[in-house]
């Protein structure tokens, strides 16, 4: 499934997080969108998932304007940056939501979602956590199982925010290479929102650099290496660490409001919540 | 690239305890003296606080089941049986039992729409949640009269339809659901707003309805605080008094609740009567206050 974004434009208030993006990607792709935190990605897949309405443009799904189309019609695979995973539900539960919440005449058979979710906890190498809760999983075990329960609705387009932000050093450079091999499986057309760009280079097809809301430079990793399109793209690659937590600290949430507020509230949570 | 713990700002039962608590436990033992108040002031703030609880909570409600058993055990059943305090009994039950449903459901609606969609007007909202706590209850209460009552704006029109509001059964009601409206609402504002909207905005990503995505994935994440602010809201449908007295007429055995009732026999001097039927009331305290401990408790975990 192709995703077309059109001179797509969103501000909160006074801040511009998109100005006239528009990005064309397609079937099959494995897409990473990379900037510093602040520079409008996860805004930009919060608009193609259809949690955020842009203010002006539009989205296109294989050709079809989606712009007015609810985000529980897309019929697409998200997975938060902190994982936002159903802590009072087990695992097996969490993967099975997409597929007990639709309507009668299309939800499969109770002996079908469990296969389904046994299939797929197998494809994410979980298979034995299935009636742990999602507090007794470590953080790449719950990325995974995110992952697990977005698939499960068989989505045309598979997004993630910040997949491996949460995760150690270690972790991160497996599920990088497992998310990889996964995709090449799935075949799912794929968009990722990632501040470090070894991630970035490392995994997909195609890069897209952000910055202030804009876009500075589309294309392979090669592509972009060889010749940076801007001075900034130039001065971002070339910051050593490749890791643009340097500039604003990566921990900061994406300037978008709603989840803003809440990724500031899931990380600051009160103890009171457990 | 370090992610900053979550910082806990919860007071514990170590914050309470006396600094010997510490030794040997958690503080190393050469800063205990560093951190000891003189014995005089230990014993001076934690006697008057002491002091202060016997006095004002515990003595009294001691006092409440003392006088309502001082005449011996059938005295205190036959005031309870009697048919007006039993008719209080009822109507008491019966407000609490339609105020209280009501509270729910308009407490959860409104919590839900604050803390997890941005709207127009949300400030406005919350305060008038709010506004019955900041009225006095009588003001509440002489509103409805204003309304309802038979100089009221809208008595003549109830007059015509044979409609009663104020010194019936309807207007209590009406008064109950007023002065509890804010328990649920104000119990989970806060906790649906810590816990943000991820949940429910992966549940709608993969296709939740509205139902549905309340059922399933609200609600479980609610259900303690909202048993609490459903205990909060039942104890104050139970006890009110101030709202319900304006709009009652005080006709015993028909618009008398629990706290009227105590009211008036106690101003007709039967003592044991009056304590007999407040014990209920103090009954129902301890109840909630254990039902809230254990709430609490499953909130905390």
């Amino acid at each position: 499934m192709s995703i077309q974004v059109q001179g797509v434009t969103k501000t909160f208030g006074e801040f511009v997080a998109l100005d006239d993006v528009s990005l064309d990607i397609a079937s099959g792709e494995l897409v990473a969108l990379l900037s510093p935190s602040g520079s409008g990605k996860t805004t930009l897949l919060r608009v193609i998932a259809g949690l955020e309405w842009p203010d002006a443009g539009r989205v296109l799904f294989h050709g079809e304007d989606a712009t007015d189309t609810h985000a529980r019609e897309r019929r697409v695979g998200f997975v938060f940056q902190h994982y936002a995973l159903f802590r009072h539900m087990t695992v097996s539960e969490n993967v099975a939501f997409g597929l007990r919440v639709r309507p009668r005449p299309v939800r499969p058979s109770e002996a079908a979602i469990r296969a389904k979710v046994q299939d797929l906890l197998e494809l994410v190498q979980l298979g034995w956590l299935g009636e742990r809760y999602p507090h007794q999983l470590s953080g790449g075990q719950r990325q995974r199982i995110a992952l697990a329960r977005a698939l499960a609705v068989e989505p045309r387009v598979l997004l993630l925010d910040e997949p491996f932000g949460a995760l150690d050093a270690n972790v991160r450079k497996q599920l990088r290479r497992w998310l990889r091999r996964l995709h090449d499986e799935v075949h799912v057309t794929t968009v990722f929102v990632t501040h470090d760009q070894d991630e970035a280079m490392a995994v997909a097809d195609r890069v897209v650099i952000m910055n202030h809301g804009r876009l500075e430079q589309v294309g392979t990793p090669e592509q972009v290496r060889a010749a940076p399109a801007t001075e900034f793209v130039r001065a971002f690659l070339a910051d050593d660490d490749g890791d643009a937590s340097g500039i604003i600290p990566s921990w900061q949430p994406e300037p978008s409001f709603s989840s803003r507020t809440a990724h500031a509230m899931s990380s600051g949570r009160v103890p009171l919540l457990g | 690239m370090a992610k900053p713990q979550a910082r806990s700002f919860e007071l514990t039962w170590g914050d309470f305890l006396p600094p010997e608590a510490y030794v040997g436990d958690k503080a190393p033992t050469a800063r205990v003296g560093a951190r000891q108040e003189p014995a005089a002031v230990r014993w001076l703030l934690i006697g008057s606080a002491l002091a202060f609880l016997v006095l004002f909570l515990f003595l009294p409600l001691a006092a409440v089941f003392h006088e309502a058993l001082k005449k011996g055990w059938d005295v205190y059943v036959a005031a309870i049986a009697e048919p007006d305090a039993l008719a209080a009994i009822r109507l008491t039950l019966l407000a609490a039992l339609i105020a209280v449903p009501l509270n729910t459901v308009f407490g959860v609606a409104a919590a839900w729409a604050i803390a997890k969609f941005d709207f127009r007007g949300k400030n406005l909202l919350t305060t008038l949640i709010d506004l019955p706590f900041s009225v006095s209850p009588v003001i509440s209460g002489l509103i409805y009269v204003l309304l309802f009552g038979a100089q009221g704006w809208l008595g003549p029109w109830l007059q015509e339809h044979g409609l009663k509001v104020i010194f019936a059964v309807p207007g209590i009601v009406l008064a109950t659901v007023f002065v509890t409206f804010p328990f649920v609402a104000r119990e989970l504002i806060p906790l649906m707003q810590a816990q943000g909207r991820e949940e429910e905005e992966a549940a709608v990503v993969l296709g939740a309805r509205g139902w549905d995505l309340f059922r399933r994935v609200t609600l479980p994440n609610i259900k303690w605080g909202l048993l609490y602010g459903v205990i909060l809201c039942n104890a104050r449908a139970m006890g009110e008094f101030g709202a319900v007295s304006v709009v009652s007429g005080h006709i015993r055995g028909s618009t008398n609740t629990l706290p009227l009732q105590v009211e008036i026999l106690y101003n007709e001097y039967q003592f044991a009567a009056a304590f007999a039927v407040a014990s209920l009331l103090a009954l129902l305290a301890l109840v909630t206050l254990a039902v809230k401990g254990i709430a609490e408790r499953r909130l905390a975990s």
